[in-house]
């Protein structure tokens, strides 16, 4: 294949996987968006492999099929509450596969054109060095945001003394190593590079909560990008960088729409600790000892039966409960009943963006249905029932009023103002931020002790014998 | 006009990639970003072709060892990261039933 046919096609790849993101704009034309996305990386591998000095299809081949079946495998057996974890495992690999790259590139600069007549040419080795850097921060970091969302490693922030001191020596250390290796591209500083970004991804990701993971998710999904396209400068090749760039800047969007989500800077949610410090100081007015109301099954369907309209808000723990079926066949009989019945997600619920959506979704809500925090939130005062299921801090009015409060000024789901509030709860405990919420101490609250999916379904039977 | 050193070019085109795609990713609606996720994991191991060109030589070395580990990993993000997109969008079909 001539190299003009070569630009060309992979300029062809890149264009289809703009369109790929672009489908995604409606559901409409997300699969669509979706098709295009395969047939330009069809397009990309197989002019790749038309290439002159791309010969050894056996291996090659052998390696699509092994990678191939695990993915496709994984992919179809994958539970829909595992998703966060899974696209965690996948950035991983991505991060992994560019660290392969640079270090092949490293050993056979030229079957890459690097070589100039001194070596590895001086600007390959400041894009090598970023790349596998970039490739090998993301992939350690994906593997304990993994461990965290899968409860192999505790979702609790891990802080220690001098954290910060030492992820300061650790990342200068790496410019250091970047620096080391540009003027003398050996082996050691290469593998030091490697070793130290290795590190520095683990210990990055490890202080940082499990209700953060949104945040860290997405900005893995960033450094993916960014690594493919340190990656695509180093082999000179376009359709790499743009694809890295278009993954990066999507990345970038959603972590800073999960911090805005949060009302938190990205480096307030990098350097971790959340809901450890905070906490304490603000629950401190012994709130503990006010009445609470709790009710049955029966009378939160009494309620609901009577009721005009209902909004249901959705947090991780009806994704724990996995009790999104159960929610929607409850959903199901109040429309039958003539009741108006919607769904209000908040940016950062669940543990990755639109990871709500998903799941309701699956259990055939239509997505008409759904609406965002700005969409729905006037409505509240409207709605006779707000119905929120393993929900807690997208609700607490305290974020409005209590500027003491670690989540003062996080923009809030109104549950407030319905008429009547139905909280499904496992017990009072507090949420992720360790703030105590006083919407459950108001006389138009109403607690649902029980495990979000059991309790749905209690209700559920109630209402069918009203 | 002198000879342009190459990585100017890739700066041009990483930098107007950039802004289509923060045009682009901001229109996607808010209800499909999971999928988002998935679909731009898929298309990041697109990396895979670098793997390829380092699997490439005939010859054994320690480079097409590290290219075919690539291809290995690249390809489960490919076919993993279309097929759980699209089984995620096959849930948002309009519903029929209300």
């Amino acid at each position: 294949m001539s190299a003009n046919l070569t630009m060309l096609a992979y300029s062809i790849a890149a264009i289809l996987f703009i369109l790929a993101l672009r489908g995604l704009s409606s559901p409409l034309t997300a699969r669509q968006g979706n098709m295009f996305g395969m047939i330009g990386m069809a397009l990309a591998i197989l002019t790749t492999l038309a290439q002159p000095n791309v010969m050894s299809y056996g291996y090659i081949l052998g390696g699509i099929v092994i990678g191939g079946a695990i993915g496709t495998v994984i992919a179809l057996k994958i539970r829909m509450t595992a998703l966060p974890q899974l696209v965690a495992a996948f950035h991983s690999l991505v991060g992994l596969a560019a660290v392969c790259v640079a270090v092949a590139a490293f050993n056979a600069p030229d079957s890459f054109h690097l070589l100039a007549d001194y070596g590895i040419k001086i600007q390959s080795r400041i894009e090598m060095s970023l790349g596998v850097a970039i490739g090998a921060i993301t992939f350690t970091g994906s593997v304990v945001a993994f461990g965290k969302l899968q409860g192999l490693i505790t979702g609790k922030p891990l802080v220690f003394r001098g954290q910060h001191a030492l992820n300061l020596l650790l990342g200068l250390s790496l410019v250091g190593c970047g620096g080391w290796f540009v003027v003398t591209p050996d082996m050691l500083p290469f593998a030091l590079l490697i070793g130290l970004a290795f590190l520095i991804g683990f210990l990055l990701i490890l202080p940082i909560g499990g209700a953060d993971m949104p945040v860290v998710i997405s900005m893995l999904n960033s450094y993916s990008g960014w690594a493919a396209s340190g990656i695509g400068f180093t082999l000179e090749n376009n359709l790499l960088i743009i694809t890295g760039a278009l993954v990066g800047a999507s990345g970038a969007i959603l972590s800073y729409i999960m911090c805005k989500g949060m009302n938190r800077s990205i480096f307030n949610v990098i350097l971790g600790g959340f809901g450890t410090e905070g906490g304490a100081a603000a629950a401190g007015g012994g709130a503990s000892d006010k009445p609470v109301k709790s009710g049955s099954a029966d009378d939160a369907a009494f309620i609901m039966k009577n009721a005009r309209s209902v909004i249901i808000v959705p947090g991780y723990g009806m994704a724990v409960a996995q009790a999104q079926h159960a929610l929607r066949e409850m959903a199901s009989v109040l429309k039958k009943d003539g009741i108006a019945v919607r769904y209000a997600i908040h940016p950062v619920a669940g543990r990755m963006p639109g990871h709500m959506n998903v799941l309701l979704a699956e259990a055939n809500v239509p997505y008409e249905d759904v609406a965002e925090l700005e969409e729905i939130n006037r409505d509240f005062g409207q709605a006779d029932v707000a119905f929120v299921i393993g929900a807690n801090d997208v609700t607490n009015p305290a974020a409005k009023t209590n500027p003491q409060s670690p989540i003062y000024g996080m923009p809030i789901l109104d549950v407030e103002k319905a008429k009547t509030v139905l909280f499904i709860k496992r017990s009072m405990a507090t949420g992720y931020a360790g703030v105590e919420n006083e919407l459950f101490y108001r006389d138009n609250t109403m607690m649902l002790f029980g495990d979000a999916k059991k309790v749905t379904e209690e209700i559920l039977s109630a209402l069918e014998h009203l | 006009m002198e000879n342009i050193d190459p990585a100017l070019y890739g700066i041009t085109v990483f930098v107007l990639a950039c802004f289509v795609g923060y045009y682009v990713v901001w229109k996607v609606t808010p209800a499909l970003h999971s999928p988002l996720m998935g679909v731009t994991n898929a298309i990041s191991s697109v990396i895979i072709v670098g793997a390829l060109v380092a699997a490439g030589p005939e010859l054994m070395s320690t480079s097409k060892l590290m290219g075919f580990a690539a291809i290995i990993l690249a390809s489960v993000n490919i076919f993993g990261g279309f097929i759980v997109t699209q089984r995620m969008l096959q849930m948002f079909k309009k519903k029929q039933l209300r």
